[in-house]
């Protein structure tokens, strides 16, 4: 430690010694930095005490003041920020230990969406000293009257997990919402905290933002924020990060070398597959070897199946718990109170235990299924022993051959210390749309300067005047050409200071009802159902006095649409039981538990499922042309890859490998780009169009994670393949195939949901979403594609299609990168790689536009029925 | 199939052709009914001014579900030249919906209005609010022997064409399901869809229907570009 760095305060230092510690270097360059008010980004591994080291320069602070004892005014200092409610709870408790055993008489106070309203208006009167909350609840307190005098003396704004949030709509309305508390509190500062961090500079732009923001750029004169940078300007900085983060970075050092290994089975690694079921005897004895593990998979899907298997094998009765987004809340608090008892050897779990809180002492990390990203592998991994100086374990099951390769990339990128680049996001236009009906809700704002508040946030850097104008537009009429809506605006400028505010309460509470950017698709609870009568024959209206049985417990929450492909009598794998629908009623499932089913079907979640990084991606297919890096690859994988080698070719990592081959009456065409499933879907959608076109009669595609695959009934070989995946088929074609797409629908009712043409909640109707809603937004989509087709929620629905469903921007640069390097091979039959993808096939339906021909199949039978 | 008599329907082209009574009456994909012997073109809660009615509560709904519902009507009328237009009731969603309709629209509406016959069936959304448009205002019309009226009686009533309930269909099939609006009938009566643009539905296997129909029915689901009778083993409950 040099001079520069302060000595700990007591009775800080005191509280250290006795506990045995020495506070961790970036823990003091945070308290110095905290005193000199500048912003930080901190990157620190688990267990680093990062937490604490974002809180710290506001509890040294807070101190002093808190002697003054309870009487003294109550003004907001630090508002934490988390992604996770529960994440919220976790800290505060964790922050209340120091601040009681140095008895600082800090107001540390969390406020979520579980805060009883009493509470509520207690805080807002009064607000603690410490502020822990959410997005969402920063959203509604900006929305509300006199948030600038709430506001007015923030010190401090810790955002936790800030790579989780950033690059999303909860980012977009988070970063937003914060350019706005840089008005009402100039001299705030900012601390962002993570532990994997590939673009640091992106982060550093989105935590500060830029101009007219007074945290701009530390040096900056005039203004409010003069004084805070003079300080700034005075005190040396810390190493500046290599990757262009700036000055506001500070890396705490990593951690032991994580020990990862991936599952080299004795069993016969399939083709193809995602379940790793061959693996499950060597996971469970990896468990059986460990105290506590995490199983992580990649869906709630594989997640119940992974459960179901593990248990199968469990023949010493292991505690073995399963942990995913759609059990019910009760079960899932049960197993984690469970896990911090050290009651458990393993739970199964999805990316709800990725985030930060620490249910006990886990010593092991499995990876079902590759981990698609190594950001997310270093993430779970961190999960694994919290303690820095050892190293944490790993073990990766690959499920078929292709993520065998995938693992290894991974374990070497690990290895290396890479991570996947994160992808930078432009602000939604409906966020945008929501902030400014916030706005409006809360202290009436002036276009002018709150335009340049937005602009000043990174993911609306380029906006422009007029988009923002016309956003103005949408929140107050509804955007329309038509002016039909003038009489009815939401916002009102006041003729005389030219302020927006809400029009009335009335549209200011339905604002409030509806703050968020957090659409959950229509889930129906499921429910055991008692005293079950006589089963109703399928596809009878119900009718009076038919209904038998009772909606009891819950069990969980499932999506609608999966429900909906079931009928009574089916069965089903859900919180790691089989069960049996009885029947729908309203928003419950009905089921009973039909353990030993034959062949339950198993949930495919919307939710997810990732997709296969770039960069990952692109180790893959190095590692597929080095016979170097082969080495360590299980003998059967190798042998596959030569098998390839020797049947078709191996392509470089630059070429793109395409192939065409005749079997049974049909003839296929394979492409393996390895750039993700999403990307190969929209290519394969596209391609299918053109072939199309072309007049090949193209029959289907499907994609799978690393390859392409059209089908029809002409032969494929002739065709010229670079007109075929030339990058022009994203112009026409794709905006075509859009705008009639399913898909472009459920995106646009979202995008209306968040820019509040649609509400979900009503006053006075709190109980359910969507399903209330007397009108459809797939009928508002068609009528407004026919009449305003360049709507400015037409624009954010497209964006957001071809940004996150589509992937587009992938799509883009994998025909850039192809091109003038596809290497074709015309084969008389299937080729090693290919089997893979031809497996597939039959398992995932091709999700088209099927809807009039389901349509035309149940009129078929009346058709049948009638001749 | 089902253990109860399939009504007597035909597919003829686009749209489904069924008896009730002795009067012939032909479901079309827009979802009106024709009746050709009588020259008579039904629609059924239109709800003009639906966005707009919305729009005053906070919801932005685009404007343009009144000329939507319009030009829809405009095409069948230059199609099939009609000599009477009955509108089954909630014509416009609320009473106020004729003051707010804008000029346009209200011009084309009065166009419309001037070429046949137009009687609007009184609803329980609008009442009378029509009847400041012009054209005839009743609470129950009779054409043959069909009676019309906007809510479907609950008893047994033969002949009886109606709406109100606003009827959608969920099949199922190929792994998901398709929700669209339909006719309902049992082949001695009829619910017709919704027509305005916006206007959402109710499942057909909910129990209202139950009681109108308690020995079960069809739905003539409203395809792109026809009519799909769908049988009661393909319907989903919401």
């Amino acid at each position: 430690m040099d001079a520069r760095v302060p000595i700990l305060p007591e009775p800080f230092a005191g509280w250290f010694a006795s506990r045995g510690w020495s506070p961790r270097a970036h823990q003091l360059e945070l308290i110095r930095r905290g005193q000199a008010g500048l912003s930080t980004l901190l990157i620190a591994p688990t267990g680093a005490g990062k937490t604490l080291a974002g809180f710290l320069p506001s509890l040294i602070e807070l101190a002093p003041l808190a002697d003054q004892g309870a009487r003294r005014p109550h003004k907001l200092h630090t508002l934490y920020i988390s992604p996770l409610k529960a994440l919220t709870t976790d800290v505060a408790r964790n922050l209340e230990i120091p601040a009681q055993e140095m008895k600082l008489g800090v107001r540390i106070e969390t406020r979520t969406g579980d805060t009883p309203s009493h509470k509520r208006q207690r805080q807002r009167a009064h607000p603690p000293d410490i502020l822990l909350t959410t997005p969402e609840q920063l959203c509604l307190l900006i929305a509300s009257e006199h948030a600038r005098i709430f506001f007015e003396d923030l010190q401090a704004i810790i955002i936790d997990e800030i790579h989780a949030l950033a690059p999303t709509k909860r980012g977009d309305l988070l970063a937003l919402a914060m350019a706005r508390l840089a008005r009402w509190a100039p001299m705030h500062r900012r601390v962002g905290l993570s532990a994997t961090v590939a673009d640091e500079e992106g982060l550093v732009r989105w935590l500060r933002g830029s101009e007219p923001s007074p945290l701009a750029g530390e040096g900056r004169e005039g203004g409010a924020s003069a004084g805070l940078a003079k300080k700034g300007a005075n005190t040396p900085t810390p190493d500046p990060s290599p990757q262009g983060g700036g000055e506001i970075v500070v890396n705490a050092p990593p951690g032991a070398q994580p020990v990862i290994d991936v599952l080299d089975s004795d069993a016969r690694i399939p083709w193809a597959g995602h379940t790793a079921r061959h693996a499950m005897p060597e996971v469970y004895a990896a468990i059986q070897r460990a105290k506590l593990a995490l199983v992580f998979v990649n869906t709630r899907a594989q997640a119940e199946m992974t459960f179901q298997e593990l248990w199968r094998v469990n023949e010493d009765a292991l505690p073995i718990a399963l942990h995913h987004g759609s059990l019910d809340v009760a079960q899932r608090r049960k197993v984690e109170a469970a896990m911090a008892a050290g009651q458990l050897r393993a739970v199964v779990c999805t990316s709800t235990l990725d985030l930060g809180i620490d249910w006990g002492d886990v010593d092991l990390v499995i990876q079902i299924g590759a981990p698609k990203g190594c950001s997310r592998l270093v993430q779970r991994i961190g999960r694994a022993n919290h303690r820095l100086d050892e190293p944490s374990r790993a073990l990766l099951a690959p499920s078929n051959r292709f993520e065998v390769l995938e693992c290894r990339c991974a374990q070497e990128a690990v290895m290396d210390g890479e991570l996947d680049g994160e992808q930078r996001r432009i602000g939604g236009l409906d966020c945008l749309a929501q902030h400014i009906m916030g706005c409006a809700c809360g202290e009436p704002f002036d276009a002018e300067q709150l335009y340049e508040e937005v602009a000043s946030t990174a993911p609306y850097a380029d906006l422009t005047r007029d988009q923002f104008d016309r956003a103005i537009d949408l929140v107050a009429t509804g955007g329309y050409a038509l002016r039909a809506y003038d009489r009815y605006r939401r916002i009102v400028q006041d003729p005389h200071t030219d302020l927006w505010r809400a029009r009335n309460a009335s549209v200011a509470q339905q604002h409030r009802m509806n703050v968020g950017a957090i659409i959950e698709s229509e889930m129906l609870d499921v429910r055991l159902a008692y005293n079950v009568g006589a089963r109703p024959r399928p596809g009878t209206p119900k009718r009076d006095g038919a209904r038998p049985m009772i909606a009891g417990r819950r069990l969980g929450q499932i999506e609608e649409w999966f429900v909906e492909g079931l009928t009574p009598g089916d069965t089903f794998v859900f919180a790691g039981q089989i069960l049996r629908v009885i029947a729908q009623r309203e928003s419950d499932a009905l089921v009973v538990p039909a353990a030993g089913a034959e062949n339950p079907s198993v949930p495919s979640y919307a939710g997810g499922k990732f997709p296969l990084s770039t960069f990952l991606a692109d180790r893959v297919r190095h590692m597929l042309h080095e016979p170097k890096k082969q080495k360590k690859l299980p003998p059967q994988v190798r042998e596959w890859i030569k098998l390839q080698k020797r049947r078709s070719i191996v392509p470089a990592p630059d070429e793109m490998l395409i192939e065409t081959f005749p079997r049974g009456n049909r003839h296929y065409l394979v492409a393996y780009p390895f750039d993700g499933r999403l990307a190969q879907q929209t290519l394969g959608m596209l391609i299918t169009r053109r072939l199309e076109r072309a007049g090949k009669n193209p029959l289907g595609f499907l994609a799978s994670e690393y390859a392409m695959a059209v089908w029809g009934l002409e032969p494929m070989g002739d065709l010229d393949l670079n007109a075929l995946f030339d990058e022009d088929m994203l112009g026409d074609d794709l905006e075509a195939w859009l705008a009639e797409s399913t898909l472009m629908k459920s995106t646009f009712s979202k995008c209306a949901v968040i820019a509040g043409m649609i509400n979900r909640k009503l006053p006075g109707a709190e109980k359910k979403t969507g399903r209330q809603v007397t009108f459809s937004a797939d009928l508002i989509y068609d009528v407004l594609k026919q009449y305003e087709p360049d709507h400015l929620l037409m624009q954010a629905a497209f964006a957001d299609a071809g940004e996150g469903y589509l992937d587009i921007r992938r799509v883009g640069a994998l025909l850039r990168r192809v091109k003038g390097r596809l290497v074709h091979r015309d084969l008389p039959h299937v080729s090693p790689f290919a089997a893979p993808v031809m497996l597939e096939m039959g398992r995932v339906g091709i999700k088209g536009e099927a809807e009039e021909a389901i349509l035309a199949d149940a009129a078929a039978l009346i058709e049948e029925a009638m001749s | 199939m089902a253990n109860w008599a399939m009504p007597p329907l035909a597919i003829a082209g686009a749209n489904v052709e069924l008896r009730l009574g002795d009067t012939m009456v032909t479901a079309l994909p827009e979802g009106a009914l024709w009746i050709g012997e009588a020259k008579t073109l039904i629609v059924s809660d239109v709800h003009f001014e639906k966005a707009s009615a919305f729009a005053l509560k906070g919801q932005m709904l685009p404007p343009y579900d009144s000329h939507a519902a319009l030009m829809k009507l405009t095409d069948l009328m230059l199609r099939l030249s009609p000599d009477i237009i009955v509108s089954l009731g909630d014509s416009f969603h609320d009473g106020g919906g004729p003051q707010r309709m804008d000029a346009r629209d209200r011009g084309l509406l009065r166009v419309l209005m001037s070429r046949c016959d137009w009687i609007w069936v009184e609803g329980n959304h609008d009442g009378r609010a029509a009847e400041t448009l012009g054209g005839a205002v009743r609470d129950v019309l009779h054409i043959g022997s069909i009676v019309f009226r906007h809510e479907p009686t609950e008893a047994a009533a033969a002949g009886e064409i109606a709406g109100h309930l606003h009827p959608c269909a969920k099949v199922g099939g190929r792994g998901r399901s398709v929700r669209r609006r339909c006719f309902a009938t049992d082949g001695t009566r009829l619910v017709m869809p919704a027509f305005g643009a916006f206007t959402g539905g109710l499942n057909v296997c909910d129990d209202a229907y139950a009681r109108i129909f308690p020995d079960g029915l069809v739905a003539l689901v409203l395809g792109k570009e026809r009519v799909l009778p769908a049988p009661m083993e393909r319907l989903l409950g919401d």
